[in-house]
């Protein structure tokens, strides 16, 4: 049988450029019809220490990186000692003195000998020159010709291993889930993107600030996060889609701003891309902690959109629909990702973006005299702006009369609670139509995974490899009661699978019932391999 | 349009107390924006922010577009409406705990970009709305509920923070004043930038201190200052404490820069 699942780690010191020689290779595998995955490993800090790239390229869609390497590219001989033991029985380790002897004997910059490594990586799996020629000439615009002449050099110098099969696919781009979310958010009429740097939300920030004029987005970074949150409930009211991205720490500061929109009825979404806490924590690091947090945020009674996309097209979708939801019920929401999914590369089906689209909010009718929080059936008033012709609009943070005047008598301050109750089971019917809850793996089996956010990937794997039902809801807050129910039919195990050291999830689904039959938790600050799934519930 | 046809009122009813420098401030506000709209601002295009504590009461006393925000958080829920609609003429009221001591980062921030709003501070020099504590702008020794035996900290001179930062436009009022007031407000709310102008407001109830003002406030002339160190020596003759000293009112400095979100919006 021919291989047509690969696992490759490419590593390097901080600054030497192993980050993009992995991009590049999984570029050379997307070429030839293959679908990637890039887990991104670094610390936190600018030059030096010890980072990688850890790659897969298959024939199917995957989400995740395996723990055993067929290849081992270490740009010094720090990485090769690091990750040896990963190495399987028939892999292939390519050392940098390989890399090194061709850049020399061309001239070239010590820089380049991750653009060596990579050539000599094509030739040993049989990559011809003229792909490996247009992925470099991509990919170099400095040095260009320099690098073609190293490439060159260290290509016909190694030796071809064996053949590697073109696949006859679509050559799919590789995206970040930062950039699939923007690109999400974008189609659904993104007009402001406001954010303080926080890894690994920074990515969102950074590639919004770059395509602002294509995107036709305003991107603004503020003093602090506290200015974001409020500066964006304020753009919402003049009637502008904003959204704002962050990580844990930043949103605990964003917690004050998250209650005053729900209270003044603003549209507001927040990007919270977790990483491993408590306090500082790990903070290039993975972790699902920051669950229990996200679906209490805000003083007072609250009830907002908690959604969280597993993978980088999940995010696009749900980066755009959450945008029309906040509009729709004009409440906070939160798009809740993890550095696994911000930061990591996937092969991108465009063609969901076709499922996006700019929902109108419900507006004014212009009769009669505005009231911004008009006691509707359904609790939703109409909206109307500031500059809007005739339009009075009184936004308030105190409970308020429906012209949005302060109030604080018994009788008015239950009546525009209610109004918000109301508005909150329309969203829970909302959460009832849309595609809330997938299902995975063998549908039949009396055995299932729980599991959410990025950990889909690796679960869904394990679910496969062990025959066993694997069910991720996608919205946590409204929670799909009955579509996770409908899901887990049938079911008489249940083990939950999350990147967190308390296992948040249990309390939420014992909220409604659902007991869990065994947890399995990483906590290590790294992401969860398919592998450790099906080791840790080989005898469940 | 006539100033009797704008019907600036609402039902809502005044908690102030009665007395409260606040009723000035209303007044001359009502005055401004009664002309600007005479002269052909459509009144849907004026949005006034709040935060919360007395001062910011304000906005339910007038029929305009308002925001009310957090506790120190009107001058960036501000900012985000300006980035959001840069037509819109936005003016801000916030009192002295919430401008100089929840939200100082804010107003900093804001003055240091120069986004065209203007900042109304109701200074009283206390917490008022919680029973009175001491602000960054009370004077040294003030008695409050959480400093019965006085407060340890000096206050700071706001006027100073705002020109070390350039704030495009930089005065004081006084609430006792109404008419140079009114002046002031409509001077800052046709500077194109940031516009701080903060208000001495005696708090009748908890620091009344109408006669400390009454006895030591002046008014500049126009062009008596020309310099910057003309402009730091008025804008530190009186240093918030309780001396002796003048406390001088008006423009202390005005001057144009490019606009934040003009710049921001430019294709």
């Amino acid at each position: 049988m021919i291989k047509k699942d690969f696992s490759i780690l490419i590593g390097g010191r901080a600054g030497e450029g192993s980050r993009k020689a992995g991009l590049i290779i999984a570029k050379l595998f997307a070429e030839l019809g293959y679908k990637i995955f890039i887990y991104d490993d670094y610390q936190s800090l600018i030059r030096g220490g010890h980072s990688f790239s850890h790659l897969r390229a298959s024939d199917k869609k995957v989400l995740s990186h395996r723990k055993k390497l067929d290849f081992l590219l270490g740009l010094n001989e720090e990485v090769i000692k690091k990750h040896q033991k990963k190495l399987d029985k028939k892999g292939i380790i390519i050392h940098d003195s390989m890399a090194k002897k061709a850049v020399e004997e061309v001239k070239g910059k010590p820089m380049m000998e991750n653009t060596a490594i990579i050539a000599i990586f094509a030739k040993n799996i049989g990559i011809e020159w003229k792909i490996l020629e247009k992925v470099l000439k991509q990919e170099f615009k400095k040095f260009q010709k320099l690098n073609l002449k190293v490439a060159q050099k260290a290509f016909d110098k190694a030796e071809i291993l064996f053949k590697i099969k073109r696949l006859n696919k679509k050559v799919f781009p590789l995206i970040t889930g930062n950039e699939a979310l923007a690109l999400g958010a974008v189609k659904a009429g993104l007009k402001l993107y406001l954010a303080y740097p926080m890894t690994p939300a920074t990515g969102i920030l950074h590639y919004l600030a770059k395509n602002k004029d294509k995107f036709k987005v305003v991107v603004s970074q503020l003093e602090n996060e506290v200015g974001i949150v409020n500066a964006a409930v304020g753009a919402a009211y003049a009637g502008t889609r904003t959204m704002v991205g962050t990580s844990g720490g930043g949103f605990a500061l964003m917690t004050e701003g998250f209650s005053l929109a729900a209270q003044s009825e603003n549209p507001l979404v927040i990007v919270e891309s977790q990483r491993m806490s408590p306090g500082s924590g790990v903070p290039t690091y993975q972790a699902q902690g920051d669950l229990s947090f996200v679906l209490s945020a805000g003083h007072g009674d609250i009830v907002s959109f908690v959604i969280a996309p597993g993978d980088a097209e999940e995010s696009c979708f749900w980066g755009g629909k959450i945008l029309n939801l906040a509009w729709k019920y004009q409440t906070p929401s939160i798009l809740l990702i993890d550095k696994e999914i911000s930061e990591s590369t996937f092969s991108f089906d465009k063609d969901i973006l076709k499922k996006i689209n700019c929902e109108r909010p419900l507006l004014w009718d212009k009769k009669g005299r505005y009231l911004r929080y008009q006691d509707t059936k359904n609790g939703i008033s109409p909206m109307a702006f500031p500059g809007d012709k005739n339009v009075i609009s009184k936004s308030n943070s105190y409970e308020h009369d429906e012209f949005g005047l302060t109030i604080e008598d018994e009788e008015n301050t239950e009546k525009m609670q209610n109004k918000r109750l109301r508005k909150f089971k329309e969203m829970e019917k909302e959460v009832d139509r849309l595609e809330s809850v997938k299902v995975y793996g063998n549908k039949k089996s009396k055995k299932a995974i729980i599991c959410w956010g990025s950990t889909k990937g690796p679960a869904k794997e394990a679910a496969e490899r062990l025959g066993f039902k694997m069910v991720q809801p996608i919205i946590l807050q409204p929670f799909p009661e009955k579509k996770v129910k409908q899901a887990l039919k049938g079911v008489k195990k249940i083990a939950l699978v999350e990147t967190n050291a308390l296992g948040q999830m249990e309390k939420l689904l014992n909220s409604y019932g659902i007991r869990i039959d065994k947890k399995v938790l990483k906590y290590d600050a790294r992401p969860f391999l398919p592998e450790e799934i099906e080791k840790k519930l080989s005898k469940f | 349009m006539s100033d009797k046809n704008i019907k600036l009122e609402t039902s809502a009813q005044n908690t102030w107390c009665p007395g409260c420098g606040n009723f000035a401030i209303l007044a001359a506000l009502k005055g401004v924006v009664a002309e600007m709209i005479k002269k052909g601002t459509p009144k849907e295009e004026i949005v006034l922010v709040s935060g919360i504590g007395c001062s910011s009461k304000i906005i339910d006393y007038i029929n305009l577009n308002s925001f009310s925000s957090l506790h120190g958080r009107p001058v960036i829920s501000a900012q985000g409406i300006k980035m959001a609609n840069p037509k819109l003429k936005v003016i801000v009221f916030i009192g002295d705990g919430g401008c100089y001591n929840e939200g100082i980062a804010h107003l900093i921030h804001a003055a240091k970009r120069n986004t065209d709003l203007t900042v109304l501070v109701h200074n009283n020099r206390n917490f008022a709305l919680t029973t009175s504590q001491f602000t960054a702008t009370s004077p040294k020794g003030f008695k409050g509920k959480s400093t019965p035996q006085g407060s340890i900290e000096e206050s700071f001179n706001p006027l100073s923070l705002m020109f070390s930062l350039r704030a495009s436009f930089i005065a004081r009022g006084y609430s006792m004043k109404i008419n140079h007031l009114q002046d002031l407000i409509k001077k800052g709310a046709k500077h194109k930038g940031f516009s701080f102008i903060e208000i001495l407001q005696p708090c009748i109830t908890f620091f009344d201190t109408t006669d400390f003002y009454n006895q030591r406030v002046y008014e500049m002339k126009k062009g008596d200052l020309k310099s910057d160190q003309e402009i730091i020596k008025k804008i530190k003759e009186w240093d918030y404490e309780d001396n002796n000293s003048k406390i001088p009112l008006g423009i202390f400095y005005q001057r144009k820069r490019p606009v934040y979100e003009e710049e921001l919006l430019k294709k």
